[in-house]
């Protein structure tokens, strides 16, 4: 087996200094933004009583998802067996550790009562997904910690694959949850599908991976560590699979909304009538989300490492756009109580909802951004996560074995 | 109860007399109970006694008699519950509304139909299945309530509710808080069917008193569970609908007239 040097980031220039205090200055700006939604209440914010979910939950959910996939690099190399990626799987499931503490915070300080966060660790209602995502966001903390352990202290690295497949399987099964979390709804017209499992899985693939691709460029750019094309035009190829299958799975959902009249009014609605919500959809999930950045990962573009950027930033932007379009726009679309009547209420029955986030809600979900980022930045430099080199020799000694 | 005294007064220590002050005070249990029974059902719940699951308390709405233009129901909820009527509150998309009048017009032949819509106090409550800490839940009589110490202001439970009858509280509270009905900034919060009037025993809610008394008669409250209720003799001879009966939540509130 050929021999790969991990080494920590020196992380003393000032270029690390500067990136640590702006992620730094971004958390701060969360945690103020927590503190007037906390101290004022949600009056303060663009969410209301028909749009109960907003900003936050969006950064919240498109984070969490975005953690479970950008661990996939980790399980190809243990799960998989594919030597070229070992090297990649420290940063893999850091990055994905991080991304979850990132969601999640943002997910519980968004609560009308974040003070009460112990009530929520010490009282469980088993019939309720939320319930079941506490349970499977700490099993994850947990498994992919052991596999971390695993990787990088050779008196337990037997134990990688058996670490790596179960976080895997369970990293599966969280997604399943986050999913769930609006499938298993019967409320609204855009939920109640199991299909929405298997598609926030998918999601993850392509989110993850792309967050993963531009975090492990920047570390060796900013580093001045060799990383060939080898590795990134594997990965590149692989996102390209991912972002199809997100477009297949959103075309089938929307073709089988399409198909029953009951749901013609939402489908339109999405797709035609909703103003911002179909220029999200249209332009930010469809265009910017998965039809360019196909273009360009399917092309001779997605070669040069500055177009494979690209790629993966509109990826991100896209799954963001996604996550708008799902929370916001489901909710958005008045419920339909009494089929084939026009309704109107002082409670706005029967109307398109608008929605407005406000500046807090746009920093606290940035700061989750921020924290993500803060603590993979630290990570690399406190733990032995990257490799020394990651040049095209190197790794094709590694796919020889 | 005199004797009992008396004989309990004058051999406290013995064994026998003390297993007869047992029978005693056990037939004299019984011979009350089902006066505690009927006490139970017609009157206040005692304090310590929980909710009984022998009554099931629901609606019926008569859309047919709610009047056009009236709120009565809606100001008296506001009133008897202590929240701001939406009209006078500085946040009228943010404020919370546990009953609301609801205007339905049909497309087609432009009848129109008024009715109140509140929380449905559905017997298999999504709201309940959802809700991560189990703040919402469901007496045993039926009515589905949140607890205001455990709610965590998740808003999962307005995600899941078909009928949107909860409302978040966005704002600190101002003083028109009643002392019997807690509520709270960031707590998730919806019709209680009255809860501390049907525990008081008044046997009905505010909208429906008002109703009574505005002359409509359109909202008739009583226990489903008694068949000579007078709510049950209505609902034998009305015909009603649950809303969005295909969710199959089986509704406490009934309507007539949709």
């Amino acid at each position: 087996m050929a021999s790969i040097t991990f080494r920590e980031v020196e992380g003393s220039s000032l270029k690390y200094w500067l990136l640590f205090g702006a992620l730094g200055l971004f958390v701060l700006f969360g945690a103020l933004a927590w503190n007037t939604m906390h101290h004022h209440g949600h009056v303060i914010t663009g969410m209301d009583n028909q749009i109960v979910w907003g900003l936050p939950h969006v950064f919240a959910v498109f984070l969490i998802v975005a953690a479970s996939g950008a661990l996939n690099v980790a399980s190809i190399a243990s799960v998989f067996n594919k030597p070229m990626y070992k090297p990649l799987a420290p940063l893999s499931a850091i990055l994905s550790l991080a991304l979850l503490a990132g969601g999640l915070l943002v997910l519980v300080l968004d609560l009308g009562r974040s003070d009460r966060l112990i009530v929520a660790m010490t009282n469980f209602n088993l019939k309720s997904m939320f319930t079941w995502n506490v349970f499977l966001y700490s099993g994850f903390f947990a498994l992919v910690g052991i596999y971390l352990w695993t990787m990088l202290d050779r008196s337990v690295k037997s134990w990688t694959k058996t670490a790596g497949t179960a976080a895997f399987l369970w990293r599966l099964i969280l997604t399943t949850g986050t999913g769930s979390l609006f499938g298993f709804l019967i409320s609204r017209e855009l939920y109640g599908t199991g299909l929405l499992a298997p598609m926030f899985i998918i999601m993850s693939f392509a989110y993850g991976l792309a967050i993963y691709l531009m975090v492990l460029a920047a570390a060796y750019a900013w580093t001045g560590r060799p990383l060939g094309d080898a590795v990134m035009l594997r990965l590149k190829t692989l996102l390209a699979v991912f972002v199809a299958a997100v477009l297949y799975f959103v075309a089938v959902h929307h073709l089988t909304n399409l198909y029953f009249t009951k749901a013609h009014a939402v489908e339109a609605f999405i797709l035609r009538d909703g103003g911002a919500i179909t220029s999200l959809f249209w332009i930010g999930q469809i265009l910017i989300g998965c039809v360019i950045p196909l273009v360009i990962l399917l092309t001779a573009l997605g070669r040069q490492r500055a177009w494979l950027m690209i790629a993966c930033a509109l990826v991100i932007l896209g799954g963001i756009a996604q996550m708008y379009v799902t929370i916001i726009g489901a909710q958005a679309y008045p419920l339909d109580m009494f089929p084939g009547f026009k309704a109107s209420s002082s409670f706005f029955d029967g109307e398109v909802h608008p929605y407005t986030p406000s500046t807090p809600e746009l920093f606290l979900g940035l700061g989750g951004v921020a924290v993500a980022l803060l603590m993979t930045t630290f990570a690399v430099k406190v733990l032995r996560l990257l490799p020394v080199s990651l040049d095209d020799a190197t790794v094709a000694k590694l796919d020889q074995h | 109860m005199n004797e009992l005294n008396t004989m309990t007064e004058q051999a406290p220590h013995s064994p026998e007399r003390r297993r007869f002050v047992g029978a005693a005070a056990a037939v004299a249990g019984l011979a009350v109970v089902p006066g505690v029974m009927l006490y139970e059902v017609a009157d206040a719940r005692p304090e310590d006694q929980p909710a009984s699951s022998a009554v099931r308390w629901g609606m019926l709405v008569d859309a047919t008699r709610c009047a056009s233009g009236c709120s009565d129901c809606v100001t008296a909820c506001s009133t008897e519950n202590g929240w701001t009527p939406v009209a006078q509150s500085e946040h009228p998309r943010q404020a919370p509304q546990w009953i609301r009048k609801l205007q339905l017009e049909d497309p087609l032949t432009q009848a129109q139909i008024n009715l109140p819509m509140l929380c449905q106090h559905c017997a298999e409550p999504p709201c309940v299945d959802v809700c991560p800490t189990g703040a919402s839940f469901k007496r045993a009589d039926g009515i589905v309530l949140v607890n205001r110490h455990t709610c965590i202001g998740c808003r999962y439970c307005m995600m899941a509710c078909p009928y949107k009858a909860r409302s978040l509280v966005h704002e600190p509270l101002n003083d028109t808080q009643k002392p019997d009905v807690p509520r709270g900034m960031g707590c998730v919060e919806a019709c209680t069917f009255c809860v501390q009037k049907i525990d008081r025993g008044d046997g009905t809610t505010a909208c429906a008193e008002a109703c009574a008394a505005a002359g409509h008669n359109a909202i008739l409250f009583g226990d489903l569970n008694d068949p000579e209720s007078e709510i049950s003799k209505r609902l034998r001879e009305l015909p009603t609908k649950q809303v969005r009966a295909d969710l199959k939540l089986n509704l406490g509130v009934r309507y007539h007239g949709i």
